[in-house]
């Protein structure tokens, strides 16, 4: 496939840095084209992978001419996920035209990117890789660029497979609800931003999608907003997903110091780089919150949970399938730079392995048909990191193929609890019974899924988990403890599949809230395809070998060819898998009788956890807030004046005095008899402003000294400040006299302390302003850029007055902000005044 | 005091018919300052006040209805507008790839007057629209206390 690479830090002719290990090999074509807003750019031919290449010696081969239908592969990627996001502008104006089938209508979209990501299989399954480049923020190395390769390529094809079927199946299951548009809208805004996640090529880009997708995430779990469980999930959900996200800000920014680029792939070519450097242990530890927090590792992981709030679409889509994985994306993204670090050994596995056994234990705890799946969602998400921190190749392949098979279950799970809950309206497992007979095809979709999830043979789970305990059975002996965790985990996870089985569908019938039926095509769909493509995956793994292998190389740099297959052979993976399994039927039993204890026990247990932390966390925060606004926002216009005037003379006469000293040097010679005067009718005026009991005196008084101010503007030759200063008086006293017929008398005056204690603020901040006056006099503080603009007022702007030059021209910017403030000025006040008059009807 | 009375209207027929003929002429004298103010004293923020004081004298002397109608926009329209010049005044300069906010000027000659256009001058309207915009916005509103 034709290629069009660009990459600016490189002279032309110079080698490119090559992509990955055996990375398919490019030169620049000695014409190669100017592109407006790229700069230099190559068209060339992808070599496949060349041997030439896999030595470690990088030579440009097979050149061929550029030709135009290249360049027309650019943008596609930008397109698609800019195409989301208009979509999702048009949406609320297209509900209103198709409500019933909006669902359909709109799956076209999703289902547009697979097709297109599904015909790129072959060319990425063969290590060739798609770039494309933006400058966004030239001035700050930030791009928008993008990626595709075998990584990321999975990623794409699972958010936009898994998106089609959520799409479909949203419409049917929250049929004709009012806000239906504004779902979809966030819906395809979250599903544009997943998938720039998984394409940036640009860290800080990759940054600001994945805050798109936790802002969505917030809005989609408080999507029942009269709902205040909703809400308060939602809050929870964007409090943990978002702080996490400051702090993987940090470490990207880290990241790009260390490393000198922002750029992924550049990044990813040195692989000692960032490790070398001294910010990397900080660097590590705020990725990984980052990562963890997103993803849902302990003790992050309470927030899923509670995330179920949201309708099931959303948690099949968000907080199953999709969302949650970005912090797994990133982790595998990041490993073959940063996996050789002490801390990132050490945390992945022992995160990774924890959660995974609380997920597994919470979810057979758990009672609820969403919780369940949640907390097993958790369970899947440590295993993920477990895998990813283990990092041998056989690693690396399980955490492909349970990447795949846990989305495509779990997927088609919610969907299916979803169903059982709007069919039935109830998701209590305890309220759930024989439902075959009434629901045949989500009985056997859900069989499917569950096997699945089991990872029982032919489906895509069970190849995933003989992977996986061949990966961890063949890590050094010292991490038995891994080995007892998954095996304990698998046993409860096929607990889980049981019930989910056998409790609703099997059994005897039990009364539901609805008469249960079976569901519309439309909410079938996505489980049934789903169940069906792993269980095609399980049948014929080298469907995605070639991808998969394509994707390790990316995560470990090396060449990998990952051997899939439904038989392994009688091993110790088989032996742990059956062990598994027979546990697993054990653990149904005691499931079946000791169902309550284990709640009450677990419950119990669980306030303890870091849950109560994060709400002892946010009432501190409030309480904190709280007793500061009492203490500096009180309402008193006296008390906020006296807080600021002190805390300036505080700060700048510190200041003034620690750098400067004391200048008293005053020369009063040169004063002639008119400034004496001027001098001496603002004094009067001052002290009869403040020796006054009329309002209008004192705002009379005050204009004297307003206009005074501006007659020694005019005598000392500043005629731009003495009008505006004129002109501002004037408008200020009638502002001020408007204002004044309104207030109701004085209540009462100052007591002798108080006046005693403005006598002291007043004297302080007039005492620094003398000082700072007299101090400026005597010290040239700065070099005077008043000669610059002389000088260049007239050239460079084409204006003799100097103050309007700066005003409009070399200082517009600080001007258009003033303008917007006036603009705020203008509207708070507009504001205050007519809520005023509501609140007095 | 005779402004303290509900209607806002003075009585004095001199303020009256003064306001009437010194509101163009101070509306035409801000536009002067405005236009003159890139080489003189002057310039988009002194005009707007200008304007603005002569919108107020009118104010005292007529009332706010009045007032009203011969501005014939909401007063905060104004500013709006002015904001809107003032970023317009940038979109030049983006599109010519310089820095946000960069002057640009077009200068030509009509029978030997040159005539001299500039975003700075754009930028300068904006500016006196927002400072007329927010007096007004804020007079207006007070003066309105009593007949909301």
């Amino acid at each position: 496939m034709d290629i069009l690479i660009d990459h600016p830090t490189t002279a032309k002719g110079e080698d490119f840095p090559r992509w990955g290990i055996e990375g398919a090999c490019f030169e620049m074509l000695p014409n190669a084209p100017y592109m407006p807003f790229l700069g230099q750019c190559g068209v060339g031919k992808c070599t496949k992978r060349n041997e030439n290449c896999a030595d470690g010696v990088f030579r440009n081969r097979a050149l061929l001419p550029s030709r135009k239908g290249s360049v027309i592969l650019k943008g596609i990627m930008l397109f698609a996920i800019l195409a989301g996001i208009v979509l999702a502008a048009v949406t609320p104006t297209i509900y209103r035209i198709f409500v019933k089938k909006i669902g359909w209508l709109l799956a076209l979209y999703p289902l547009g990117l697979f097709l297109f990501f599904a015909s790129k299989i072959t060319d990425v399954s063969t290590g060739a890789i798609v770039h494309e480049t933006w400058n966004w923020i030239p001035s700050m190395g930030i791009q928008l660029g993008f990626t595709l390769d075998g990584l990321s390529l999975i990623f794409a094809l699972l958010i936009s497979f898994i998106g089609t079927f959520v799409l479909i199946y949203a419409g049917a299951y929250l049929k004709e609800h009012t806000y239906l548009g504004r779902f979809y809208s966030t819906l395809l805004v979250f599903m544009a931003a997943m998938l720039g996640v998984v394409l940036s090529d640009n860290l800080i880009s990759l940054f600001v999608f994945w805050e798109l997708t936790s802002v969505t995430s917030y809005m989609l779990i408080g999507f029942d907003h009269e709902n205040p469980t909703a809400r308060k999930s939602a809050l929870q959900g964007l409090f943990v997903t978002a702080g996490g996200g400051l702090a993987l800000m940090a470490g990207l920014i880290m990241v790009g110091i260390a490393g000198g680029s922002y750029s992924m792939t550049t990044l990813l070519a040195d692989n000692n780089l960032l490790l070398s450097s001294s910010m990397a242990t900080g660097m590590i530890i705020c990725i990984l919150i980052g990562a963890f927090t997103k993803s849902a590792q302990f003790p992050f992981h309470f927030w899923l949970p509670n995330a179920m709030a949201a309708p099931t679409p959303v948690s099949a889509y968000l907080h199953s399938a999709t969302m949650v994985k970005a912090g797994i994306y990133l982790l595998a993204r990041l490993s073959p730079i940063l996996s050789s670090h002490p801390i990132w050994q050490f945390t992945l596995p022992v995160v990774g392995g924890f959660t995974m056994l609380l997920g597994a234990y919470m979810a057979y705890a758990a009672i609820d048909l969403k919780k369940v799946l949640a907390y097993s969602t958790i369970m899947a998400l440590g295993t993920l990191t477990l895998l990813i921190g283990i990092g041998s190749p056989v690693a690396i392949g399980a955490f492909l193929c349970f990447l795949v098979a846990h989305s495509l279950y779990k997927g088609a799970l919610f969907m299916i609890a979803g169903i059982i809950d709007h069919e039935t309206g109830t998701k209590n497992l305890l309220h759930l019974g024989g439902l075959r007979k009434y629901m045949p095809v989500t009985a056997i979709a859900t069989l499917i899924s569950a096997l699945s999830l089991a990872g029982l043979p032919p489906l895509f789970g069970f190849i995933a988990k003989e992977l996986m305990f061949e990966s961890i059975l063949a890590t050094s002996p010292l991490h038995v403890g891994i080995l007892l965790i998954s095996l304990l985990s698998a046993m409860f996870i096929t607990a889980i599949a049981m019930i989910l089985v056998i409790k609703p569908f099997f059994g005897s019938y039990q009364e539901t809230p609805k008469k249960a039926h079976e569901a519309p095509v439309a909410l079938l769909l996505g489980p049934c395809f789903l169940g069906v493509t792993a269980l095609l995956f399980g049948f014929f793994p080298s469907l995605v070998s070639s991808l998969f292998s394509e994707s390790s190389v990316r995560i470990l740099q090396s060449p990998q060819h990952l051997h899939l297959a439904l038989w392994h052979g009688l091993n110790l993976p088989l032996a742990m898998s059956t062990l598994g399994l027979f546990g697993g039927g054990l653990l149904f039993l005691g499931w079946q009788k000791n169902r309550s204890p284990i709640a009450s026990i677990t419950l119990q247990i669980s306030r303890l956890g870091p849950e109560s932390g994060y709400y002892y966390l946010m009432d501190g925060l409030t309480k904190i807030s709280k007793w500061q606004t009492q203490l500096l926002q009180n309402g008193k216009n006296g008390l906020y004046l006296i807080v600021m005037v002190l805390s300036t003379v505080g700060l700048v006469g510190y200041t003034l005095l620690s750098k400067y000293g004391l200048h008293l040097h005053l020369d009063l010679d040169d004063i002639r008899f008119y400034e004496w005067f001027i001098a001496s009718l603002m004094v009067i005026a001052s002290l009869y402003v403040i020796s006054t009991r009329s309002r209008l005196g004192a705002v009379a008084a005050m204009g004297v000294v307003g206009f005074t101010i501006s007659l020694i503007f005019v005598l000392f030759s500043a005629p731009d400040l003495g009008i505006t200063q004129v002109l501002i008086e004037t408008l200020t006293v009638i502002l001020l006299v408007l204002v004044l017929f309104r207030l109701p008398g004085f209540s009462h005056f100052s007591s002798p302390l108080e006046i005693v204690r403005d006598i002291i603020v007043a004297v302080s901040a007039g005492t620094l302003m003398t000082l700072l006056t007299l101090a400026a006099i005597d010290v040239q503080f700065f070099p005077s850029i008043s000669k610059f603009y002389i000088e260049n007022s007239y050239v460079l702007a084409h204006g003799r007055n100097i103050v309007n030059v700066i005003i409009v021209d070399f200082r517009a910017l600080d001007t258009l902000g003033e303008i917007f403030v006036f603009a705020i000025v203008a509207l708070g006040v507009l504001s205050m005044l007519k809520l005023r008059g509501s609140d007095g009807d | 005091m005779a402004i303290k009375s509900r209607r806002k209207k003075s009585n004095t027929i001199v303020l009256h018919t003064a306001a009437l003929f010194l509101l163009p002429l101070q509306l035409l004298f801000s536009v002067f300052l405005l236009l003159r103010g890139h080489n003189d004293p002057g310039g988009g923020f002194i005009a707007g006040m200008v304007a603005a004081g002569a919108f107020v004298l009118y104010l005292f002397a007529h009332g706010v209805r009045s007032t009203r109608r011969i501005l014939r926009v909401a007063p905060r329209d104004l500013l709006g507008f002015g904001l809107l010049l003032g970023i317009l005044s940038a979109v030049p300069s983006l599109l010519k790839g310089k820095s946000f906010l960069t002057a640009q000027w077009w200068i030509f000659h009509i029978n030997e007057t040159e005539i001299a256009l500039s975003t700075v001058l754009l930028f300068d309207i904006g500016v006196y629209f927002s400072v007329l915009g927010t007096i007004l916005t804020i007079v207006i509103a007070l003066s309105e206390i009593d007949h909301g």
